[in-house]
């Protein structure tokens, strides 16, 4: 081996240590500060973390575009759901009025709620664009209570990194970071283009999350959870989108 | 010995090679879940269609006129889309980095002002068009057409395929409004993600038959190992 090829060689293996080392410790920054998603243990993890760290760090408050009252989609498209069932029937019957949302986990006091309670809320509107993955999307005008004051109510715990939410459908079931839980535009909606939230819609109760792809708006919400680690729901990847193939976070 | 492609643009050519076959694969995945084009902000199957391809999809919600469902594969492509873009787009930094730094555009891509006359421009279209091999000074340097298609690529296609596509991210449309709204809406910066990966496609396939013209081994074999064989080969 000639001198040139060997001095090579160890500038080639110091720069690897040095590459792996940084890595090893941007990993341990990335997860410290909440970067990396719960789904990245796939082999497209380094593209999910790479895009949700990435966009953690730029959109962690950016706000989702309002559009004018003329820019409403009429009428707004909603994609077809599977039978609810007679249970959900006979809620609607009632006019939902024995709808609970329950929210529980790392909360100072647990509380359950009908869409009656939430209305009495100081309630929050907004006309926001919901994509869906498959391309399509419409424009529309929510109305909801602010799940930040939902949150309030019950009292987060400091520890709480993630908050669950559980659907009437019981394969759908999703969570988001802090970041979105927290943020002004996620809504416990109950209301649509200035009137009741249609079924087809999620009706009596759909969490907006406006920064992020239709499919993270679940509708039908009978349950929330806030949690500090994903581990115990479903096979750990912090939602059904993954068990599916889909990613957890859907902002894209 | 001088390489007729330095390492650097060796490796990142056969990168971005990888990832366009992927990012090819997965995006027509994912069109064919709703193969409807609109311009605006919104978008879907009760709105009027700027066009639509005439392919069947992999779901009912757009009426095809195709009896069936494709399967619906959007999962995975999604997942392996995002990925082979971070793969492309971190490449392709390191590509334009040293592109400029080692002098790559302005002395191999920049077309002598005398070789941009209309009279030089249409002979070099002239002999594509007539499939003919080129000279052996073509070994060892680009001619007039394939100076600006891979300019065009560079500096224009691959530029607005990213913008395209990162405004079709809700997240990155919260944050940067105005790369939304200058593309006309999301739906229309989905159209025109559509647009110019066709384009992108059309470069890839007049690529790959410009090459077999020019003698497929000794191209391949440049662009691989940096080496230019003999004139002969492909006479």
């Amino acid at each position: 081996m000639s001198n040139l090829s060997r001095r090579k060689w160890i500038t080639t293996g110091l720069a690897a240590t040095a590459g792996a080392s940084g890595l090893a410790v941007a990993a341990r920054l990335a997860n410290r500060y909440g970067l990396i998603p719960p789904d990245h243990g796939s082999m497209y993890g380094p593209g999910e973390t790479l895009t949700y760290a990435s966009q953690r760090l730029l959109t962690r408050y950016s706000l989702a575009r309002e559009f004018p009252r003329s820019q409403i989609s009429k009428p707004p498209f909603a994609n077809e759901v599977a039978p609810l069932g007679e249970p959900f029937k006979r809620l609607q019957a009632g006019a939902f009025a024995d709808w609970r949302l329950v929210v529980d986990g790392m909360v100072a006091r647990p509380a359950s709620f009908s869409p009656a309670e939430l209305r009495s809320y100081p309630s929050s509107s907004q006309i926001t664009h919901l994509a869906c993955e498959e391309g399509w999307s419409f424009i529309a005008e929510w109305t909801g209570v602010p799940l930040l004051h939902v949150l309030n109510v019950v009292g987060i715990l400091p520890q709480a990194r993630y908050v669950v939410y559980f659907s009437f459908q019981s394969d759908w079931w999703d969570s988001v970071d802090m970041a979105d839980a927290l943020h002004p535009q996620t809504l416990v909606t109950y209301g649509m283009n200035g009137g009741g939230l249609p079924v087809g819609h999620g009706g009596p109760l759909r969490l907006r999350v406006p920064r992020q792809l239709g499919y993270k708006s679940v509708k039908y919400i009978t349950r929330l959870t806030v949690t500090d680690s994903l581990k115990g729901f479903g096979k750990g990847l912090g939602s059904a989108s993954p068990e599916g193939g889909y990613a957890w976070y859907a902002g894209i | 010995m001088v390489p007729r492609h330095t390492a650097i643009v060796r490796v990142t050519h056969w990168i971005a090679t990888l990832c366009f076959f992927a990012l090819l694969v997965s995006g027509t995945e994912i069109v064919i879940s709703h193969p409807r084009f609109y311009w605006g902000e919104a978008g879907n199957v009760l709105t009027p269609a700027l066009f639509t391809l005439p392919i069947p999809a992999s779901r009912s919600t757009v009426r095809t006129g195709y009896g069936y469902v494709l399967p619906d594969q959007n999962g995975w492509s999604r997942y392996l889309h995002f990925q082979a873009a971070w793969a492309v787009v971190l490449t392709g930094l390191v590509y334009a980095v040293s592109g400029l730094l080692t002098r790559h555009f302005r002395e191999n891509l920049l077309p002598a002002g005398a070789d941009l006359s209309w009279r030089a421009v249409s002979s070099s279209i002239a002999s594509h068009l007539r499939f003919k091999p080129p000279s052996e000074a073509e070994d060892w340097s680009y001619n007039v057409l394939q100076r600006l298609a891979y300019l065009s690529v560079v500096f224009v296609l691959f530029p607005l395929v990213i913008w395209t596509g990162l405004a079709m991210s809700p997240a990155i449309a919260s944050a940067f409004p105005f790369a939304v709204t200058v593309l006309g809406g999301q739906q229309s910066a989905r159209t025109i993600h559509f647009v110019v990966s066709v384009f992108l496609l059309v470069f890839l396939l007049v690529h790959i038959v410009m090459i077999c013209v020019a003698g497929f081994r000794n191209r391949m074999r440049a662009m691989i190992t940096g080496r230019v064989g003999t004139h002969k080969e492909h006479a």
